[in-house]
């Protein structure tokens, strides 16, 4: 295709102008990108509050805060990074911008569902904003009772309002993509056809609507015993406080793969783009994602070993556990065999990729360190827990996350990031990262307790060690803002298809078009199929 | 020009009086049961009687009798996730101490 | 390239290729919905089961000072509502606008009246002093000791009922839009998809009460006279 200036073609950007054509829009694309600044916003807010957390740590002492202020700091850490940030960063903005392109269609099922979607993270986002504001809120965010119920002066119910009401648009996120996945593909887009990206994406939106509601009524029933003492998990009335643990985490834990699920999917695109080979075990990947959705169901009760669930109910969610990491490993062996004699390139979104693959590794394995009802007991409520999942969700869900948008960020917005910068921060975040956790595994496992703001002296080192590398990684984190903003304006004009990459959203123009497709695009091959892209002669950007 | 509707069954009125009576019939009849001592069985009949008038609702009313067959997966596949959320819970609250650990 | 929005209809909007296509989408989009409203509902189920398992006797005697007769009554209320709304469905299905409106209309009204009797059940348990963490709580026939677990019945009966009316009062609120909208003239046989995904989620907010109705209020009657 002829790669005309951006600005002199009709593309989503261009094609209306104003306030009004974009908080009304319908636009699939503009909706992503709603999205992409909210979630932004709410990623910074919920670093500053770690930057807090570990300015703290950096002395034994609980010398810069008061206890109940360092409670309320890793609660709204928790808080923004989760409902705010995590829950909807890609599936909001990768998954809204290209789902419907990756299966040929114009759009979602339901445009008018999506803004709505985006309108609810807001309101959400602001009720929790506004009860940070007001005071803050001390609970975990787990909201355990019977201190969230009965015992914190915080703001429970804002905060918790305000994440039901995310919640709502994380369920009809799920339910859009859901219908639209079955039913707007286009001609010749069969199942198997479908790129890795949209199987992740479909897996992560069954999760979103079996799980969310769950966490939905469990908030409201928080809510009633808080504010009209109905007493359904007030021990004083027979009522049992390990209940609202069962109901809190049947959703979050299946919410854990709702954050990585679409991740893996991005990393499925960009190994594959970058080895210039089709993903191998194809098949075998896109159930594995479905098997990852279903088995994540299964195994809440290891968040509940220590806080007073039967022994029995014990083995049987430890058993389980076990089974849910074997399609995940599936996937890094299946992303590994596709590298195997790959033409591999080491473009920016590569290097994110690679390191998902490493770091999402290192957590998964210390899953199953958790997941043994033995070794749990140990390290429960430690920093070694702390450690296991900050592997997973920043070294492997946000790198998946800062990998997509550096892929598509070309297709996005028509101009090229400058890669050398790109190249530096990725490495600047992966260092920082792992001097930033990889000390707090030695912490946990040598007894360092979780949302305590003092330690004992001889966890100092490691603490500072943690702190050093959570400076590193804030740099990193603010040099792609820098650049991203810097190249729209002054970015390399960015081609159709840069990466050479296989897909219907890079058949396209860059930025699209409105709506998508000049045409209903006909699809006669598979995924991956870079033999048809040669044969097509696409000229790789 | 629009297509014909998809779903062509249009049920008679007969029909959903038949059911309206079937379930007036059911809910008259679990009202009345309750009165009557089947020990453990009680629940059961109840949540069968209820299980009966909630298929009558869903393959008349809800028409899921005419609907496509992913239509009917979901809705099989929302009954068996409640069914993990009852079961697996159970699994602690229906058998705590049952192993003989202090505590447990 | 072509401006589709100038020539979408609200049965054939831009993203669909055709009106079935769209109907099939809306019904489908409806249903998982639905599977929403289970997982929903499911957690205060999860909530009732563990404590009926936990304290049986304390349970039936609460049961027992619900009127099952207006329960049944107000069942067979919400049964016949379910009738109307499938029957305003069946009008869109064959085109018939006035009886859209009709039985629309009789929905609307037996919704009512269920709102009502569970209102004024409500104010029953208020009198009888059976709501949960007042100071003045008591049920007769359970010892000092149960008592809480009685506040638990109760706190369940009205979490659950409550969340159920709640439904209800949406369901008017869309009962009644769809009601303007009929009188405009707007459902006809080739398009009556608003008809028919509301009545789907009335059927469902029915459903729930048929399981709310026995477990509720039938709870071993048997064994309290």
């Amino acid at each position: 295709m002829i790669t005309a200036a951006a600005q002199e073609r009709e593309h989503y950007l261009n094609a209306s102008y104003g306030l009004k054509s974009w908080l009304l829009t319908k636009d699939h694309k503009r909706i992503g990108l709603l999205y992409l600044a909210t979630i932004t916003l709410f990623f910074f807010i919920g670093g500053a509050f770690a930057t807090l957390i570990r300015v703290e740590l950096l002395t034994p002492q609980g010398d810069l805060v008061s206890s109940e202020t360092y409670n309320k700091l890793f609660t709204m850490h928790g808080v923004m990074m989760i409902f705010f940030f995590l829950i909807p960063s890609i599936p909001a903005v990768l998954g809204n911008f290209f789902l419907p392109m990756m299966i040929g269609a114009r759009d979602l099922a339901f445009p008018k569902l999506n803004l709505l979607s985006w309108y609810l993270l807001v309101v959400g986002g602001l009720f929790s904003l506004y009860a940070m504001l007001a005071g803050g809120v001390d609970t975990g965010w787990t909201f355990y009772t019977p201190y969230s119920t009965t015992y914190s002066n915080g703001y429970v119910v804002a905060t918790a309002l305000g994440i039901f009401i995310a919640g709502f648009s994380s369920i009809l996120t799920g339910l859009n993509f859901i219908v639209t996945i079955h039913r707007m593909r286009a001609p010749g887009m069969t199942w198997f056809r479908m790129p890795l990206f949209v199987w992740a994406h479909y897996a992560t939106s069954l999760i979103q609507v079996l799980g969310t509601p769950v966490l939905a009524v469990t908030i409201v029933l928080l809510f009633l015993e808080r504010v009209l003492h109905l007493g359904i998990f007030d021990p004083a009335r027979g009522g049992d406080p390990v209940l609202f643990q069962h109901l809190f985490w049947f959703y979050s834990h299946p919410a854990v793969y709702i954050m990585v699920l679409p991740s893996m999917g991005v990393v499925s695109e960009i190994i594959s783009t970058f080895s210039r080979k089709a993903i191998f075990g194809y098949r075998i990947v896109a159930f594995s994602s479905v098997a990852i959705a279903v088995l994540g169901f299964l195994v809440w009760g290891h968040h509940i070993f220590v806080s007073g669930q039967s022994l029995y109910a014990g083995m049987v969610f430890s058993f389980l556990s076990y089974f849910v990491a074997i399609p995940s490993a599936i996937k890094v062996f299946n992303w590994t065999a596709t590298l195997y004699k790959g033409s591999i390139s080491f473009q920016t979104p590569m290097l994110y990729a690679l390191g998902f693959i490493g770091l999402f590794t290192i957590g998964g394995l210390t899953g199953l360190f958790v997941a043994a009802l033995g070794i749990d007991i140990h390290v429960t409520d430690t920093y070694f827990v702390v450690a296991h999942f900050h592997y997973i969700m920043v070294g492997g869900a946000l790198m998946g996350y800062l990998g997509g948008m550096h892929f598509w960020w070309p297709k996005m917005t028509g101009r090229m990031y400058p890669e050398g910068w790109a190249k530096l921060s990725a490495l600047v975040i992966f260092l920082g990262f792992n001097l930033t956790f990889f000390p707090q595994f030695i912490l946990g496992y040598l007894g360092m307790p979780r949302r305590y703001h003092a330690y004992p002296e001889e966890f100092q080192v490691l603490n500072v060690l943690s702190t050093a590398g959570a400076s590193v990684l804030a740099v990193g984190y603010m040099i792609p803002m820098i650049y991203f903003i810097w190249s729209l304006r002054y970015g390399k004009v960015a081609p159709a298809n840069p990466w050479g990459a296989t897909g219907l959203e890079w058949k396209t123009s860059s930025p699209p078009p409105v709506h998508n497709f000049d045409e209903t695009p006909v699809v006669t091959h598979d995924a991956y199929d870079y033999a048809s892209l040669m044969a097509e002669g696409v000229e790789v950007g | 020009m629009s297509h014909p509707p998809e779903q062509t069954h249009i049920d008679s009125v007969g029909t959903y009086v038949k059911i309206l009576l079937a379930l007036l019939v059911a809910t008259a009849v679990t009202t009345a049961v309750s009165r009557v001592d089947l020990g453990a069985f009680s629940t059961v009949v109840a949540l069968g009687i209820a299980c009966v008038k909630m298929l009558l609702v869903a393959l008349f009313f809800m028409h899921l009798r005419h609907s496509t067959k992913l239509t009917r997966l979901v809705v099989l596949g929302g009954l068996l996730w409640l069914a993990i959320l009852l079961l697996l819970t159970l699994t602690d609250f229906a058998t705590r101490g049952i192993l003989g650990v202090p505590g447990k | 390239m072509a401006d589709h929005t100038s020539t979408e209809t609200p049965s054939l909007r831009v993203q669909f290729d055709t009106e079935a296509q769209q109907k099939d989408a809306s019904t489908l989009g409806m249903w998982l919905f639905l599977v929403t409203e289970i997982m929903f509902f499911g957690g205060m189920f999860a909530v009732y089961t563990v404590y009926r398992n936990w304290y049986p006797d304390v349970f039936a005697i609460a049961s027992s000072s619900l009127n099952e007769i207006i329960g049944a009554l107000n069942t067979g209320v919400l049964l016949l509502s379910s009738f109307t709304m499938v029957m305003a469905v069946r009008a869109g299905q064959l085109g018939q606008q006035k009886a859209i409106v009709i039985f629309l209309i009789l929905t609307l009204l037996f919704g009512g009246i269920f709102l009502g009797v569970k209102a004024y059940e409500w104010n029953q348990k208020f009198e009888e002093h059976h709501i949960p963490g007042q100071a003045a709580f008591h049920l007769d026939g359970v010892l000092p000791g149960d008592q809480g677990h009685a506040q638990l019945f109760f706190s369940i009966y009205f979490a659950m009922t409550g969340l159920h009316a709640l439904h209800m009062v949406i369901g008017v609120a869309i009962l009644l839009t769809l009601i303007v909208q009929a009188r405009k003239g707007r459902y006809s046989a080739s398009y009556y998809t608003p008809v028919d995904v509301a009545g789907l989620y009335w059927h469902f907010v029915d459903i729930i009460w048929i399981f709310l109705f026995p477990l509720l209020y039938l709870i071993d009657r048997h064994l309290v006279k």
